[in-house]
């Protein structure tokens, strides 16, 4: 058998699988390039033009209008910058509420079901679930649960309190937890300054109440998946350490702190940066529930790039918009992988991946 | 590793056998009672939406939190089937079907190609693949559009499907998965003169049966539950998919008061798909996810 198939051809394998190679990848590079590379290339034109929609962008009426639009948000007093100073500060307080508590829920809930209990299966299971669930599905179902005669609110009456009308409400929580210490009026120093059109009084409001059910919304819907990958990192660092531990007569919260979280270092890198990157374009959430109010106060970047194109034709600031949420993604991840690499002294690449990676050879790190 | 332990750790913590084992039992009495509340506080919001939507909306609004229903009705469901929602929901079947297939297919090619192949500009495309990873999704809403509307395929199933229909994140998982997979497999079937295609279709591709079965579950996820593609790439009513329906619903516009029972009847039914895959899955999500190593 072996000698009848060996031919000629295999003596030169290394042609074969540069066409193979080539021939495999191509779908891949086909679809992304036409739906991804290009209509980048496309956004970076029409952010620097004065197309209105009609016809293509790169007809003779299409002007170039330079950094116009770039201006109109950054630089320039008026509404766009308003608009856009305004959702750059809801979605900061999202992004930062956001992020640790969706990383410290998963952790803790990945260390709650790693352990050696009955039915941990099923509570896997209960945890993993709101993640497969579509966004439009359980904004709907926040929608209700957080309406003014909703289930949250229902709750709330059990204990004597009466819960706002959330959806509803643009107040920020700062600014509520300052009226209860009795500062209702802004400093006058607050009040004179400003920033992107938003003075500092209104940048220190705080996640508006409509807001932090979306940020509740967001730490229930990702945890699970974050959990999972924790879950995976837990199982890789290999038992005999924890035992080795064991017979040293440690604790188990120092077990946990001295050894399982620097080992997680990595992991924890990797769902900061996803968090990161996923809660800087928070867009189906604020779309189905509440499509940017009460008071402009959940209106986000990725929102307003879609509002200012698809509903008031305004394509070249939708499209500048969209670049500075971009670039906002890129250096914030950038800086944090730096931080959290110097601190690990450890600059292996591909980590992400490594963590992506279902199935890892128990031992093939060290 | 243990022995930089060994020498840090204070030695005096031992403690006698049986307060050790009484400690143990209240340890794992907390850790069930803290997942007890904690699974219901995850599972309790969807059984919520199932009791809400066989209510009436008046009984809806008076008692939000009770699971059975004073008067079980299923008038939200049909009044949701009456309308445009059976339309919605082949839409959303026929584009993740065929999203599903093509993804796994053209992923474990890529996967493969950059896992195994050696060909010029392998690094460059690999590094194409995480550059194009980093890109958020919201950039391309626009510009998406125009590419479609370009090609013709604005208000169609191809402008639909086709650009959902590969994913970087897919490829990534392949290839990490196949550089797993020893080598020496596949230098005897290359000895025995199989092919490129062959080694990757037959020998290869059944090894990975649970990597498939990731990009399976992931690309079904993704394009049961993806809006913003939607919104962009047609507008034809006809074309409508389950998300894009269901958040219009939500956001009023095709409703007059509240309505929650049928907005609620609406996310449970787009649910099910998912939750059936999940179930069907659910070892080897939880398996797979956590690690399993086959030696």
């Amino acid at each position: 058998m072996a000698t009848m198939l060996s031919h000629a051809r295999r003596h030169r394998p290394f042609g074969r699988d540069a066409m193979a190679g080539w021939l495999f990848v191509l779908p891949v590079i086909i679809v992304l390039g036409l739906f991804l590379v290009l209509p980048v290339v496309m956004a970076a034109w029409v952010s620097v033009s004065d197309w209105t929609g009609r016809g293509s962008p790169f007809s003779s009426t299409v002007n170039f209008v330079g950094i116009d639009n770039y201006r109109d948000l950054l630089g320039e007093p008026g509404l766009a910058q308003r608009d856009f100073g305004t959702s750059i500060r809801n979605n900061v307080y999202y992004v930062l509420l956001v992020v640790p508590t969706q990383t410290a829920v998963a952790l803790f809930l990945a260390v709650l079901v790693n352990k050696r209990i009955k039915s941990r299966g099923f509570f896997r299971t209960a945890f993993y679930f709101p993640s497969v669930t579509s966004s439009v599905a359980i904004t709907v179902l926040f929608l209700f649960l957080f309406s003014a005669s909703g289930a949250v609110n229902r709750m709330l009456s059990f204990i004597g309190l009466r819960g706002p009308n959330w959806f509803a409400d643009p107040r920020g929580i700062i600014h509520i937890g300052l009226g209860w210490l009795g500062v209702d009026q802004p400093p006058a120093a607050l009040t004179d300054g400003s920033l992107l059109g938003v003075n500092w009084w209104e940048w220190a409001s705080g996640p508006s109440v409509a807001m932090c059910v979306f940020i509740v919304l967001a730490v229930f819907t990702t945890s699970g998946t974050f959990m999972l990958l924790f879950l995976s990192a837990l199982q890789n660092i290999q038992a005999e350490i924890e035992e080795a531990a064991i017979v040293d007569g440690t604790t188990g919260w120092q077990r946990f702190r001295l050894i399982t979280l620097p080992m997680l270092r990595p992991t924890i890198a990797t769902v900061i940066t996803l968090g990161l990157v996923g809660t800087w374009q928070v867009f189906d959430q604020i779309y189905t529930g509440t499509r940017g109010g009460p008071a402009k106060t959940t209106l986000t970047p990725a929102y307003q790039s879609y509002s200012a194109s698809f509903l008031n034709q305004n394509w070249g600031q939708g499209a500048a918009i969209a670049f500075v949420l971009f670039a906002i993604i890129v250096v914030l991840t950038a800086v944090q992988r730096s931080l959290l690499r110097e601190r690990d002294n450890d600059g292996k690449p591909g980590r992400v991946l490594s963590t992506l990676s279902f199935r890892r050879n128990a031992g093939g790190d060290s | 590793m243990t022995t930089t332990l060994r020498t840090a750790m204070p030695a005096a913590v031992q403690v006698p056998k049986r307060s050790g084992l009484v400690r143990r039992q209240i340890a794992t009495s907390c850790t069930y009672a803290a997942l007890v509340v904690l699974a219901g506080l995850y599972i309790l919001p969807f059984l919520i939406d199932v009791a809400n939507s066989f209510k009436s909306e008046p009984d809806a609004a008076a008692d939000p939190l009770g699971l059975i229903p004073a008067t079980a009705t299923s008038a939200a469901y049909q009044r949701l089937f009456q309308a445009d929602f059976p339309n919605w929901f082949k839409n959303s079947v026929i584009i993740t079907v065929t999203v599903t297939a093509g993804r796994v297919f053209f992923d474990c090619l890529a996967g493969y190609a950059l896992a195994r192949l050696s060909f010029t500009g392998r690094r460059v495309v690999f590094a194409l693949l995480i550059a194009v990873m980093a890109v958020p999704n919201v950039v391309l809403l626009i510009p998406k559009f125009l590419v479609l509307n370009q090609l013709g395929m604005y208000d169609s199933y191809a402008g639909l499907i086709i650009p959902l229909l590969v994913d970087a994140a897919g490829v990534l998982i392949m290839k990490t998965f196949f550089e797993s997979i020893p080598t020496a497999v596949e230098e005897a079937a290359k000895i025995d003169g199989a092919g490129t295609f062959r080694r990757f279709w037959s020998i290869v591709l059944p090894m990975s049966r649970p990597a498939v079965i990731t990009i399976v579950i992931l690309s079904f996820q993704a394009s049961w539950n993806e809006l913003s593609h939607f919104i962009v790439a047609a507008q034809d009513p006809e074309l409508t998919p389950l998300t894009k329906g269901v958040a219009q619903l939500a956001s009023g516009a095709l409703s007059s008061g509240t309505q929650y029972p049928i907005k609620l009847a609406g996310a449970a039914v787009m649910t099910i798909p998912v939750a059936v895959l999940f179930f069907v899955f659910q070892r080897r999500i939880m398996n797979a996810a956590g690690g399993a190593v086959k030696e």
